[in-house]
């Protein structure tokens, strides 16, 4: 009896013990980052880069995402709001639905899918072939030099991002349903404006989406940093850095909604 | 060379030390002077990149002293250890070259990074470095496009940028065809002589450190089995020395890793019948 | 890729993002919470406050003059007391009437404001004293049914007469 018990402790434990671990790092890793980060912010130019490599490289597929997600809102949107005649209304469900939701969370996941993966690559890659050893061994931190740049190219970009993806697909959702299903333009916009607010569902979107910039792109340097230096390795981190963001940008999502729109 | 043995710039004094569980080296002690080009040999595992991580101070000694220029590295906190770090150059096994910066950035990120210097001077100062290893020519190619003997000799003009008082070659030979391979022996020899320095080389090339260097230590299982001049070495009737300068397969470094007997592990003594 | 067409296209990026930004504050959204310097507060007691929402518009002839800040219960009386955020440029005086309406059918409720005569205003947290509560569609419906089950008894017996 004892020595099943014993037996399923040591078969939990081990993994379990490995991601405490792991997320032990992960918390001092980001200390090292904040610590390390006025090189960034001071050196603006190498944030630049990143903010370039993370962002600008990022914005085709989010705005064509976006657009295509509003456009597929506003269609099933409309079956489902002329039933009860409401389909003036299309307008308000679609631009809420992006800006609370789908433009926080679907953006962050194509950002963690298309920078986060390639920064973690990036990054894996550099120590692979040694070249965080040898920035080390010239006397410059990598934190400082490597990841702490990369970790604010993301932070920045990622707001950006999920607002132009929110502001394409309304624009999506208004081809839709004022192009094409020929509902009012006027009411269109103006019932939209109306129902949606700026302090509680714009900005609560834009801070979301900071959370989420956060979280992705320390799951992403952390990733790359802490991935074994091998072929096998830094591919493994790869998928684990799209894996990781996308369930913690779920319940992070879960998490923030529940404390923004608590007794609304 | 005939170097007065002033205090030495590295010196080992009964180092020991073990990843986890694994040892790697055992109370492993050795000098190199000013001036001194000094070859660690041994077998792929045997310890001699995590020797010369003790250098840098990457990883601590288990116990033992590693002193660089008269300290030991081992105590040094953050901040003394990238002051001490300045004084060394490491070249890596193969370069380790910064992927997304060109040639002439690649040389000039220690000079931009740890020095305030203009960039007019920068750019003099890089320029002669590559100069000194023949690659002038190369500066505005990304590392993506220089062969491997090109990019190490790249990365000895980067390691050699801040005039380091030791250099570290991790196996500089590895990989390299017969004349990259002589190229980069006479320069790591000639920067040795010219710029003052102290240097230590990674190697398992017997016939081209026993040309370039002034002492060779022997790393088996991470034990210092055996040490000499090349003449000594030459002369030497040490088992496991034999063994590596002729390239016997077997012999003190054993050709079969330690297992069951053959026979047991095939099942034809039927043991447990 | 060179830096100056690192600093142009991250230059370009910023623009974007920025002008998105601005496109959900002026086009999408609108501020619907009044600053708090620019507005008073004024409480309202309701026997039954229906589906009223906070947040949900105060209205004055149409025009939305607030916003419903809380709503909370009287632990004394049972009723519903609901706190408004005035804007500061209208005033009400102290005969004004307050009640919950509903915009269309099953449209969202809302308070809608009945100007007094009075020439004494309401001050930052005084409170209505007419109020109407919501008319609640079920007991409107079973009210509505009641009474005519009600009618038609009367008008069979006086048939049966
Ligand atoms: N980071 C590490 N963690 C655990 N073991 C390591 C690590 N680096 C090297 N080792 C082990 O230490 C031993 C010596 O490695 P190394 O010094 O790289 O050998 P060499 O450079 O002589 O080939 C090897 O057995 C290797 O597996
Ligand atoms: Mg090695």
């Amino acid at each position: 009896m004892v020595n099943v018990l014993v037996n399923l402790f040591s078969r939990i434990g081990a993994p379990l013990t490995r991601g405490i671990v792991k997320l032990g790092f992960a918390c001092r890793f980001f200390i090292a980052i904040l610590r390390h980060s006025p090189v960034s912010l001071v050196r603006f130019r190498l944030t630049m880069r990143e903010i370039w490599f993370a962002g600008v490289l990022s914005v085709l597929i989010i705005v064509v995402s976006g657009l295509f997600v509003g456009m597929v809102l506003a269609l099933q949107g409309y079956e489902t709001l002329v039933r009860f005649g409401a389909s003036s209304s299309l307008g308000v469900l679609v631009a809420l639905s992006l800006v609370r939701e789908l433009g926080p969370v679907v953006g962050a996941l194509l950002f963690a899918s298309r920078a986060g993966s390639a920064i973690t690559a990036e990054i894996g890659l550099m120590k692979a072939t040694e070249q965080l050893a040898a920035m080390e061994m010239m006397a410059v931190n990598p934190v400082a030099r490597v990841v702490a740049p990369r970790f604010w190219g993301g932070v920045i970009s990622m707001p950006l991002l999920a607002a132009m993806f929110s502001a394409m697909g309304i624009f999506g959702g208004y081809l839709i349903g004022v192009q094409l299903l020929g509902l009012d333009e006027g009411s269109f916009w103006s019932q939209m404006q109306a129902a949606v607010d700026f302090r509680l569902d714009v900005m609560n979107g834009v801070i979301k989406s900071a959370f989420f910039g956060v979280a992705v792109s320390l799951i992403a340097v952390f990733e790359g940093y802490d991935a074994p230096p091998t072929a096998e390795g830094v591919s493994g981190a790869t998928t684990r850095t799209v894996v990781t963001s996308a369930l913690v940008i779920l319940a992070l999502d879960f998490v923030l909604t529940a404390f923004m729109f608590r007794g609304v | 060379m005939t170097f007065v043995m002033s205090a030495p710039l590295v010196e080992f004094r009964n180092v020991s030390f073990a990843y986890e569980e694994e040892i790697v080296l055992r109370d492993v002690s050795l000098t190199v002077a000013r001036g001194q080009v000094v070859a660690i040999m041994g077998g792929s595992g045997s310890g001699k990149t995590t020797l010369l991580k003790l250098i840098g101070g990457q990883i601590r000694p288990d116990s033992g002293e590693v002193l660089v220029d008269g300290e030991n590295v081992g105590n040094l906190g953050e901040r003394d250890l990238y002051r001490l770090r300045r004084k060394l150059g490491m070249l890596f096994q193969f370069g380790a070259l910064f992927t997304d910066l060109s040639v002439f950035d690649n040389v000039a990120f220690p000079l931009r990074e740890r020095t305030n210097l203009p960039e007019s001077m920068i750019r003099d100062l890089v320029l002669m470095k590559l100069q000194a290893v023949g690659l002038r020519g190369a500066a505005r190619l990304m590392p993506a496009e220089l062969s491997g003997g090109m990019a190490r000799r790249v990365a000895l003009a980067r390691a050699i940028a801040l005039d380091p008082r030791v250099m570290l070659y991790d196996e500089p030979f590895t990989g390299l065809d017969p004349i990259s391979l002589a190229t980069t022996g006479k320069l790591i020899r000639e920067l040795n002589d010219a710029l003052g320095t102290a240097s230590i080389v990674v190697t398992h090339d017997v016939a081209e450190s026993l040309a370039l260097v002034d002492y060779i230590y022997f790393l088996a299982d991470g034990v210092v089995v055996a040490q000499g001049s090349p003449d000594e070495v030459r002369a030497s009737e040490h088992p496991f020395v034999r063994q590596f300068i002729n390239a016997e397969p077997d012999g003190p470094v054993p050709f079969h890793k330690p297992a069951a007997p053959y026979a047991a592990d095939l099942g034809l003594e039927a043991a447990n019948g | 890729m060179k830096r100056g067409m690192i600093d142009f296209w991250v230059g370009l990026f910023a623009v974007a993002g920025a002008a998105a930004l601005l496109f959900l504050a002026l086009k999408v959204s609108s501020q619907s919470t009044l600053a708090v310097n620019q507005s008073y507060e004024l409480v309202a007691n309701f026997d039954n406050i229906g589906g009223l929402k906070v947040r949900a518009p105060i209205k004055s002839a149409g025009v939305v003059v607030g916003r419903v800040n809380a709503i909370e219960l009287d632990p004394q009386r049972y009723v519903a007391r609901v706190h408004m955020a005035m804007d500061a440029r209208y005033q009400y005086s102290r005969d004004s009437s307050a009640e919950i309406l509903t915009s269309g059918l099953l449209g969202e409720q809302y308070i809608g404001i009945t100007p007094g005569a009075d020439d004494k205003m309401l001050k930052s947290g005084d409170t209505f004293k007419i109020t109407s509560s919501a008319i609640v569609l079920e007991q409107l419906i079973s009210r509505f049914l009641f009474s005519k089950a009600e009618g038609g008894n009367k008008d069979s017996t006086e048939a049966g007469k």
